[in-house]
């Protein structure tokens, strides 16, 4: 991918290339956003479900090995096998084996952004599996080689034409058709015949309820549900933070996610498979991945309340003119960029500093998650942990030398205002980003400091 | 040792001390009326109300408006001639060429314009899925205003599989279009049975 | 009532009138205002970068400088929000708490302590008010477009008592500028963008000024305004609501 070894303002660099296309995804994911803002306050309960769920999630942390165990205990219970999957290698690991059980070479999967995280998809391919996105967004991110950019809507940063174009060549769609309702359609007939005839069906979970073993899945396109009904195994993969207490808790979670992600009252599908269909298997995949360490970081674990809406994504007004890909990693956004670092901090560090800490992603957050609170914590740990620049780190030592003494401040600032040259989103040359676009404030010919000693003195004298 | 025990172990070091859940309150709707509610919200999400006074009501409109479908499909007991039952035991991937299926839901949701339907009901579980048009059949009595609602109702209930359904399904993955008919039913129709 | 006066260091050296413009406005409304001599930065540009460690000697003289004062009134959200949120004291954080909790942004100061109704001033003008997110957000001067919420606005309530003053409707009432501290030339292309697209909503509104609680915020639209040889001016609120 063009991505490899570039970070997120390189990458946000080259997307802002195009600047009429920035102003299309902008608006296109701020009116998500506004239909997001319009459903929510038609509900005048809705900080208190906000705060009821973020609670919710409080003790799902604080009593996640007991969860586990009472879903493990009743979902097999019901019928379904369950495995535990320590890192992303043996969640593919196991997927593989259940596939190599039934001789199976060619699967549906519906989205599930866990299996993007544990790049699933590039692992089967390599073990000769066909894997068939099911999503229509992912089936065209799949169909053009790449990843999803969001995760609610995968392929948010294609224009229709494009996708004309791409179903031209790989599904035989009359060249220059781009209308949405000819392409969806021909997609329908596409992947109607891939639910007829594949074995086994993947699904992500939303939710998982502990009380019962049943697990929650919400589409609109209803693929996870035509995946599922149609195979006779159904491997449903989830990470460990998915669990809810009780079925109850459904009510609270149902009413907050599909208003938060796209502005609709709920998902047309919320499916609750609990039991496997008759001669048909069920597995569920407990994962990992770095999910207990992030629990064990006291800053950081409130990143595991998240429900995967991406109402964060929509609002984030930098995420809006970077793109997904800018983010390098299988969850892009403010949510991305708190969960990221805690996988791998090296590569991942650039993250945390892809954002002016507004707060809106906090904002809209449906458990309440402290997003930008947590950008601002990860910046501190990153920089403990070495993993930010070291030309970044003499500039800013530099910077806090100068602003440490005031009285060095004093002397350069009369020698020509020292800020200028010091702080570095003002450095006055051409080099620096600030100039590129942007003009300089001019200099007064006091500063405020100066100006206040001689006015002070009068006023002492009168 | 087992991922399984070194999952558990993890989390059990790492997880904050016992947080006590909270306790989950009702909020007034201030709905006029459930079903208008209800209707409202259906309409809104791209689905068709029928409110009607008996079942032969439905197979009227049924007739009527699914004139030249070919396969029309139910799980309701009686049925007038040319409406295929669908019984337990149905190979799923017969389905798939139906054009209408007719099921009963449990009750319906006013603020979201959901169903609930459960395996008993709907006998095969992708049967609200596969078919091209979808009709669903609740009484009025059966409609509650929020999602706390429904899951009071629901209570412990035991199924294998359930689902709400609210409206067609869709997609608006190109460019933010809302499509009706992504892999499931194009249409949707409830009616609400007086 | 004795009130000091944190300037923030960008104000100092590039806006001293919109330092003068605040205190000559709190003195008129009733605060005794004292400018401590030798006061440096609040410390978040480090902060901000991940350089909490970095920002002690500014903590140590703002702890320092500023302790003795009943209220201190700074003309910058951000600046202020950072002070109460990671103002801490090796030497003596009791005084740090103190602070942090008698830390003021200037209008929220005219508003809830010295509980300013009436103004003399007149601006006549169309003007368009940003929303700076560390005030708003984090301060909480303004109800935020994202929450379910009754709507108030501190900063536009004062707005509001200018004469002739003309405030315009924004398509996006509470988007970021993208100035965002050090984000400013370390995400350069975003960060302009940013500032972009708020520049024409206010441009498409017909704004002659573009106002606003901090500094640094319009700085950063000052820079792309002048740039593009905009007509329209960024003032700071302090010195509208002096004018």
């Amino acid at each position: 991918m063009e991505s490899k070894g570039k970070d997120h303002a390189q990458l946000s660099d080259i997307f802002n290339k195009d600047e009429p296309r920035v102003d299309w995804h902008d608006e296109t994911l701020w009116f998500v956003r506004q239909k997001r803002d319009k459903a929510v306050k038609a509900i005048p309960e809705w900080e208190q479900l906000r705060e009821t769920a973020s609670q919710i999630k409080n003790n799902v942390l604080s009593n996640l090995d007991g969860y586990l165990i009472q879903f493990e205990e009743e979902a097999k219970k019901n019928g379904a096998i369950i495995h535990w999957a320590a890192d992303a290698k043996e969640h593919n690991e196991i997927v593989y084996s259940i596939l190599a059980k039934h001789s199976v070479t060619k699967i549906v999967k519906s989205k599930s952004m866990l299996t993007e995280e544990c790049h699933l998809n590039p692992y089967l391919k390599e073990k000769g599996i066909n894997v068939v996105d099911t999503d229509l967004g992912e089936r065209i991110v799949q169909l053009a080689d790449e990843t999803p950019s969001h995760i609610v809507l995968p392929c948010i940063h294609w224009k229709k034409e494009e996708i004309g174009e791409l179903f031209h060549h790989h599904l035989g769609t009359p060249k220059g058709n781009a209308d949405p309702q000819f392409l969806t359609n021909a997609a329908r007939l596409h992947l109607r015949q891939k639910f007829l005839t594949r074995k086994i069906a993947i699904t992500g979970v939303n939710f998982a309820v502990a009380e019962t073993g049943e697990f929650v899945v919400c589409t609109n396109e209803g693929n996870a549900d035509m995946g599922a009904h149609l195979a006779d195994v159904h491997i449903a993969c989830m990470g460990i933070e998915k669990i809810i207490p009780h079925r109850k808790h459904l009510g609270i979670f149902l009413r907050l996610l599909a208003r938060s992600a796209t502005g609709q009252p709920i998902t047309t599908y919320s499916s609750h498979f609990r039991s496997p269909r008759k001669n048909q298997e069920l597995h569920i995949v407990l994962v990992d991945n770095g999910r207990s360490v992030q629990l064990g970081r006291k800053d950081f674990r409130n990143s595991l309340k998240c429900i995967r809406c991406a109402a964060c994504f929509n609002t984030c007004p930098v995420y809006r003119r970077s793109g997904g890909h800018s983010y390098h990693t299988a969850i892009a956004g403010p949510i991305g960029s708190i969960l990221a670092p805690n996988l791998d901090m090296k590569q991942y560090a650039d993250l945390p500093f892809a954002s002016t800490l507004c707060g809106s992603c906090s904002n809209v957050c449906p458990v309440k998650i402290d997003i930008h609170d947590q950008l601002y914590k990860w910046r501190q740990v990153l920089v403990k942990e070495g993993h930010v620049g070291i030309a970044k780190k003499a500039g800013i030592n530099g910077m806090a030398f100068m602003l440490n003494h005031p009285g060095l401040l004093k002397v350069v600032g009369k020698t020509g205002r020292w800020a200028m040259r010091n702080i570095p989103f003002v450095v006055n040359n051409k080099m620096n980003p600030w100039y590129k676009q942007r003009d300089l404030p001019e200099a007064p010919t006091q500063s405020f400091n100066e100006w206040y000693v001689k006015n002070k003195s009068k006023k002492n004298e009168q | 040792m087992s991922s399984r025990e070194t999952i558990l172990a993890a989390v059990q070091l790492a997880r904050p001390d016992h947080i006590q859940l909270p306790e989950l309150k009702k909020y007034e709707q201030g709905f006029d009326d459930l079903q208008q509610q209800f209707a409202k919200v259906l309409e809104t999400i791209g689905g068709k109300v029928y409110e009607v006074n008996s079942e032969e009501e439905i197979f009227t409109v049924v007739n009527e408006k699914f004139k030249g479908e070919k396969r029309i499909v139910s799980t309701l007991s009686s049925v007038p001639d040319g409406i295929e039952i669908i019984r337990n035991g149905t190979e799923p991937h017969t389905l798939e060429d139906i054009d209408l299926a007719i099921i009963n839901a449990h009750f319906g949701v006013a603020e979201n314009g959901a169903v609930w339907t459960t395996e008993d009901i709907t006998i095969e579980r992708v049967l609200p899925f596969i078919c091209q048009h979808l009709a669903v059949v609740i009484r009025r009595k059966d409609i509650v205003a929020t999602m706390q609602d429904a899951y009071d109702i629901i209570g412990n209930n035991d199924y294998g599989f359930g689902a709400f359904i609210a409206g067609p399904s869709k997609t608006a993955d190109i460019e933010q279009s809302l499509v009706l008919g992504a892999h499931g039913p194009k249409t949707m129709t409830v009616f609400i049975l007086n | 009532m004795k009130v000091g006066l944190f300037i923030p260091c960008y104000v100092n050296e590039f806006y001293p009138n919109v330092a003068i413009a605040t205190m000559e406005l709190l003195e008129k409304y009733g605060a005794d205002v004292d400018y401590p001599i030798g006061q440096s930065c609040c410390g978040q540009p480090m902060a901000n970068s991940g350089f909490e460690s970095a920002s002690q000697g500014c903590n140590e003289l703002l702890t320092k400088n500023f302790s003795s004062f009943d209220y201190i009134v700074c003309p910058s959200g951000s600046c202020t929000l950072h002070i109460k949120d990671h103002l801490h004291s090796e030497k003596n954080e009791a005084d740090a708490k103190s602070i942090r909790s008698k830390i003021y942004e200037l209008t929220e100061f005219l508003t809830d302590v010295l509980k300013v109704e009436k103004l003399d001033a007149k601006f006549p003008h169309k003007v368009g008010m940003h929303q700076s997110c560390h005030g708003q957000r984090g301060l909480k001067l303004s109800q935020m477009s994202e929450l379910v919420a009754s709507p108030f606005s501190k900063p536009l309530q004062l707005l509001q008592m200018v004469e002739g003053i003309e405030l315009i409707e924004l398509k996006r009432t509470d988007e970021c500028c993208g100035f965002g501290g050090t984000f400013c030339v370390a995400e350069e292309a975003v960060s302009v963008k940013m500032g972009k697209d708020r520049v024409k909503d206010h441009e498409n509104n017909g704004a002659e000024f573009i106002t606003g609680v901090d500094m640094s915020c319009l700085m950063h639209l000052e820079g792309i305004l002048k740039r593009k040889k905009s007509n329209i001016k960024v003032k700071h609120i302090a010195e509208i609501l002096n004018s």
